[in-house]
């Protein structure tokens, strides 16, 4: 995993809530067996006609050039609905480096950090705000601070991150090494429980 | 102070706890399936590991698979290679696996408790969001992603925060027609498909006692869909009788310890939870879902709320554009609305007493010309049992097509899919766009009321005909 410590970006706002994995990656593209690729697939039926990457749908923001950027911003309850780490592999995938929202489901939020792509909670009114200015502002993150700036307003807002996950991020550290380094007491502790 | 259901597994299997972070929780079953396990496997491979504990790692194959000829090579090139990967992972880790062809091959919710795998006080992983379902047995079980999939593999750990508790009391009798399908399905109604997020719920009261274990597995399988991490219920003997013989039940001596054991497994009278809600289960009717998650749910005889009177301005426009997309208007009944198919099966209905009582409800009849309905068993044993008892003749008389164990159309990842813009009364988990195929509607409903929708063709209260 990349290390990440601060994220300067435009944004695409996606101002929708409840947007749940069948969306941000629906079933049918999670044939395969790599953890590549996702990223054209992302949002696919929301992105194109009939499934037609020819046709795409132009009212979605994916195809708005004036939007893009390395942060998504969606409305409360991001990620609900599956497990498949296949949502945050086409996030990732597809350039986002951080997704914003005053709500994430749990599940989505572990598989996010897995991957080195960072959930920002914000309240629902510094939500509204990016909405607002969403084509003529950018934000700020910083993961060593913990906080979210608007840019163009200068409006910051703390946001919660586990002390753990965020030395994780800070140093591109990864879970498994840390439970490899575990194995005897682990092993330890099986010997306890039987 | 006393400890909760939860509080007492969990605790129990914390390896260790980080400072300011999360716990290395040890889990005593993995169970795996073909979708969300390869990645996982090429991950501990590039790190040279074996699977640390096979063991305690079960496989099988169920979201990707046909459910017509599934003795015959997979047709689509993608789902053929998942499957093969799976079986070439489990033979280079030594892991079981109940793939194609076996004997106990199903949906990975159904056989693990169907063959006494999952037992209560486990901790219990999968790549799969709905493993709140072995919470019925008392177990803390829960979903996680390919990462931790891959944790697991290497540790037979993963690092989890803990939850918050909740606890859902459901006392009361229920109404003639309504079961526990109903029961979930009202209380995230209630609560929304974020109300439970962050927290485990136990689910307890006389209603919940009264039930059986099956019908329990289908409350704390829907948990996810409020956003909880898992539901889990307290054994007790109606658990320790659906165990009691199964095939890797403990036996003799060991039965009894065990037993023992278990029936330590309650939430303490001075536990102290997090959050907890009442629910009188008397004022339950049968439910049905209008919108594109599983919260927007209604009493079948009720009405769509009116969009207009929504006070919250997003929940409004979530619930307009969810209309938009099942083609249904505000303040309208349900009632009557012609469906052209309905999916009886996935891992919240598909269970042999969901599959009798739709044959109870429909014996003699025969579902309306205007309908396509598939039964879907959860798992080869249900699809045999369904034989055995001769529920097989009553679904093919009323003209019900039954297929092979698998997840189905549930998520659409096989050809069994939903056309665009058709309605599909479905005992599945969720009602997402496009979960049953591009552009599907799905209206989630216990088997009770999509047995009723079968024979009428239109949206039905089931209590009408029984
Ligand atoms: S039946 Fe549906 S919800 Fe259950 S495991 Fe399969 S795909 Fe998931």
């Amino acid at each position: 995993m990349k290390a990440l410590s601060k994220i300067n970006s435009s944004i695409v706002p996606l101002p929708i809530e409840n947007v749940d994995t069948d969306q941000i990656i629906p079933a049918r593209f999670l044939k395969a067996t790599t953890r590549d690729g996702f990223g054209k697939n992302l949002f696919r039926d929301w992105r194109y006609e009939q499934d037609d990457e020819t046709k795409p749908k132009l009212n979605f923001i994916l195809n708005q050039p004036e939007y893009s950027g390395e942060i998504l911003v969606a409305g409360k309850n991001f990620g609900c609905g599956s497990s498949r780490e296949h949502a945050a592999w086409a996030i990732v995938d597809y350039g986002f480096k951080a997704v914003v929202s005053s709500f994430f489901a749990d599940i989505f939020k572990n598989n996010a950090l897995n991957n080195g792509l960072l959930p920002v909670t914000v309240s629902e009114n510094f939500l509204q705000s990016i909405f607002i200015l969403s084509n003529t502002s950018t934000l700020s993150i910083d993961i060593e601070e913990q906080t979210i700036t608007i840019d163009q307003i200068k409006q910051t807002e703390k946001f919660e991150l586990n002390p753990y996950k965020k030395t994780c991020l800070l140093n591109g550290y990864d879970d498994i090494d840390f439970l490899l380094s575990k194995r005897t007491a682990i092993e330890n502790f099986e010997k306890e429980l039987s | 102070m006393g400890k909760t259901l939860f509080d007492k597994i969990w605790d129990k299997h914390v390896v260790e706890k980080i400072d300011n972070g999360p716990s290395v929780l040890y889990i005593d079953t993995h169970f795996i399936h073909e979708v969300t396990s390869p990645q996982a496997f090429k991950g501990i491979e590039k790190r040279g590991l074996k699977v640390f504990r096979p063991k305690q790692t079960i496989a099988t194959a169920d979201h990707n698979v046909p459910t017509l000829n599934q003795h015959l090579p997979i047709k689509d090139a993608l789902s053929r290679m998942q499957v093969e990967a799976l079986i070439e992972n489990c033979n280079n880790h030594s892991i079981e696996l109940y793939g194609l062809g076996h004997p106990y091959q199903g949906i990975v919710h159904v056989i693990g408790p169907e063959l006494g795998i999952t037992q209560p006080g486990m901790t219990i992983v999968c790549g799969d969001s709905h493993t709140s379902t072995h919470g019925a047995f008392g177990t803390v079980a829960f979903g996680i992603g390919t990462s931790e999939v891959e944790m697991v593999f290497a540790s037979q750990c993963v690092l989890q925060t803990k939850p918050k508790t909740m606890r859902i009391n459901i006392e009361g009798d229920l109404q003639k027609g309504v079961v526990s399908k109903d029961i979930i399905l009202y209380i995230i109604s209630k609560i929304s498909a974020s109300g439970a997020t962050g927290y485990f719920v136990e689910y307890a009261g006389s209603t919940i006692r009264g039930l059986s274990m099956e019908a329990r597995m289908t409350i704390c399988n829907m948990s996810i869909e409020m956003g909880a991490r898992g539901g889990m219920i307290a054994p007790d003997e109606t658990t320790f009788n659906y165990l009691k013989g199964r095939k890797f039940a403990p036996t003799g001596e060991q039965w009894e310890l065990k037993k023992k054991e278990w029936e330590t497994l309650f939430s303490d009278d001075d536990a102290a939870f997090d959050e907890v809600l009442s629910i009188d289960a008397s004022a339950i009717q049968p439910m049905i879902t209008y919108g594109t998650n599983p919260g927007l749910g209604i009493a079948i005889n009720a009405r769509i709320p009116v969009t207009d009177t929504i006070p919250d301005e997003g929940e409004r426009k979530n619930i307009i554009k969810a209309l938009e997309y099942m083609g249904l208007q505000s303040g309208k009944s349900l009632i009557g609305m012609p469906v052209q198919h309905v999916f009886i099966g996935s891992c919240t209905n598909s269970r042999i007493e969901d599959l009798r009582s739709v044959a109870a409800l429909i014996k003699g009849k025969k579902k309306n010309d205007s309908v396509q309905v598939m039964i879907v068993p959860g798992s080869q044993q249900v699809a045999r049992q369904v034989k055995e008892e001769g529920l097989d003749i009553i679904f093919s008389e009323a003209g019900f097509v039954i297929r092979q164990a698998g997840c189905s159309a549930c998520l659409g990842m096989n050809e069994d899919k939903i056309p665009a813009g058709e309605y599909c009364i479905s005992t599945s988990n969720r009602n997402f766009e496009g979960r049953q195929g591009a552009g599907a509607r799905t209206l989630l409903a216990s088997p009770l009321t999509a047995a009723a929708a079968a024979i009428t063709g239109v949206i039905t209260d089931v209590r009408e005909i029984i």
